[in-house]
């Protein structure tokens, strides 16, 4: 497949912004005046070694961490100003865990139709109307009246895709996505990834798979220690990283794969 | 010699006995499991408003003798106002034994829920409580549901200390046909035998709902 070349853009309208943002956790400083702006329809992949802040980074977004400085802004709301515009922007971010977090106690249909039902005050069965337009996008309907325990790794992290999709979000935050995956199971939440972004959603993806990065992304986003250190696209990013920790990095990662 | 007649002659006292302490047992598990949820929902608040009443209520009500609660709601509380029937007295003073017993252990439900559980509901912008109530409660009462079926056991079988108050139970009547018969051996062996079969009554049906209520397959 060829590789992406796009450059960053200046048009289309900024749909999630970070200013300053600091957070602690105690004593612990774990990100550190994080500057970023991600245009709507941008994916964006946010890599890093472990413990550089990652995973708090994209949790901010959504207010599932509280900052300590800096405003976190979605689609022209700001986040944490009141508990409305938290339950407001948490509605037009969908997010994918690692360890795909789906309910074990509901169908997969149940999994997905639960929020249209509880947020959006949806009737049911035109909430489950929407939540099985959603799980054939991301094939996987003949599976909907199962439990999440009775369905493979990779089948699990479809239907958590689907879920987030289901309430229209803006935007999606994946973290990991496939990092709790066997081997064999990556390819198919990756490919459901990348047919998302070619539908023109706007996406974080921490994640270490290099290939969809090449695919998709607009930029790469190198963090460690809680700064971001380097962001650049993605060829540039793979063929001349500039900073010597995201040299580092790249041949850890590049290595092993 | 003995002579089980006189308990048979009474069969319809027993029977009477054994529905008022099932209705009884029943009424006091139902308000002990709201009680339950409601505090161990409390709990989970981080305003010391909601923490502070939840935890002393729990403390006091596990740390006196359910006879002295009763005695208190019976007897105390009308000095202040509150009167009560002796068998309402009784539905409520179990109600608040169980319940007390059930926020701990429901508490301990809700702790073994995943982190991530919760995060997946606030990440679709359900409320707090809709997260407590659609995505916590049901693995949560299943993960403690083997503990909260033997408080509820322990529950009914406490039910027969409201004799001390007269409410409408098993014992009150045993005691009732006691007194009239003197055959003590008789009546007490029998109602031994009637708890004996309440109690796997409780059991059998409890373990069926939480076979249907949780019949989900497991991770
Ligand atoms: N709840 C927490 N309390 C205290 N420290 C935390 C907490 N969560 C994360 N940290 C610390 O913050 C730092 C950043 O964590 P984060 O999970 O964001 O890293 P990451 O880049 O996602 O790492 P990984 O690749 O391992 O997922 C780490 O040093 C971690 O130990
Ligand atoms: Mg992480």
């Amino acid at each position: 497949m060829p590789t992406k070349s796009k450059l960053p853009t200046s048009e289309g309208k900024v749909l999630i912004e970070l200013k300053n943002v600091d957070k602690w956790y105690g004593g612990f400083h774990a990100l550190k005046d994080i500057n970023l702006s991600v245009r709507k329809g941008e994916k964006i992949v946010l890599c890093g070694p472990s413990g550089s802040g990652k995973s708090t980074l994209i949790r901010c977004i959504n207010h599932l961490e509280k900052i300590r400085g800096g405003t976190v802004t979605v689609d022209g709301r700001v986040m944490g100003e009141t508990a409305k515009s938290v339950e407001g922007v948490r509605r037009d971010i969908g997010m994918v865990f690692q360890s795909f977090n789906l309910f074990p106690h509901l169908r997969i249909i149940d999994n997905c139709s639960l929020a249209l039902r509880r947020v959006k005050k949806m009737p049911r069965d035109e909430a489950e109307k929407a939540a099985r337009k959603y799980l054939d996008r991301v094939h996987i309907l003949e599976q909907a009246e199962k439990y999440p325990a009775q369905l493979s790794g990779g089948q699990q992290q479809r239907v958590a895709i689907a879920r987030a999709l289901c309430m229209e979000p803006k935007a999606m935050l994946f973290d990991e996505p496939t990092s709790a995956l066997d081997p064999e199971m990556v390819k198919e939440v990756l490919d459901t990834m990348i047919e998302l972004a070619r539908d023109g959603m706007t996406m974080i993806c921490v994640t270490h798979e290099m290939g969809f990065a090449r695919q998709v992304a607009d930029r790469v986003l190198f963090m460690a220690d809680g700064e971001i250190l380097e962001e650049a696209t993605p060829q540039e990013f793979f063929s001349n990283p500039k900073h010597e920790r995201a040299q580092a990095f790249l041949g850890d990662i590049l290595g092993h794969q | 010699m003995l002579d089980f007649s006189v308990v048979v002659n009474r069969w319809q006292d027993l029977v009477y006995g054994v529905g008022s302490t099932l209705a009884l047992s029943c009424a006091g598990i139902v308000l002990a499991l709201c009680i339950g949820l409601l505090g161990a929902a409390l709990q989970r608040s981080s305003r010391l408003i909601f923490l502070v009443p939840v935890r002393i209520f729990v403390e006091v009500i596990r740390n006196t003798p359910f006879l002295v609660q009763i005695f208190f709601l019976f007897f105390a509380l009308p000095f202040i106002g509150v009167r009560m029937d002796p068998t309402m007295t009784a539905v409520i003073a179990l109600a608040i034994n169980g319940g007390a017993y059930s926020i701990e252990i429901i508490r301990g439900g809700v702790e073994s829920i995943p982190r991530g559980q919760i995060e997946a509901g606030a990440a679709l912008g359900l409320s707090q409580f809709q997260i407590l109530g659609d995505i916590v409660m049901v693995p949560a009462l299943r993960a403690i549901y083997p503990a909260l079926t033997s408080q509820f056991i322990l529950l009914t079988l406490t039910s027969s200390v409201c004799s001390s108050i007269s409410a409408n139970e098993l014992t009150h009547y045993a005691q009732r046909i006691e007194s009239e018969t003197f055959r003590s051996f008789e009546v007490y062996f029998t109602i031994t035998g009637l708890y004996l079969v309440i109690s796997w009554l409780m059991m059998t049906t409890l373990s069926m709902l939480g076979r249907r209520l949780f019949s989900y397959p497991n991770q």
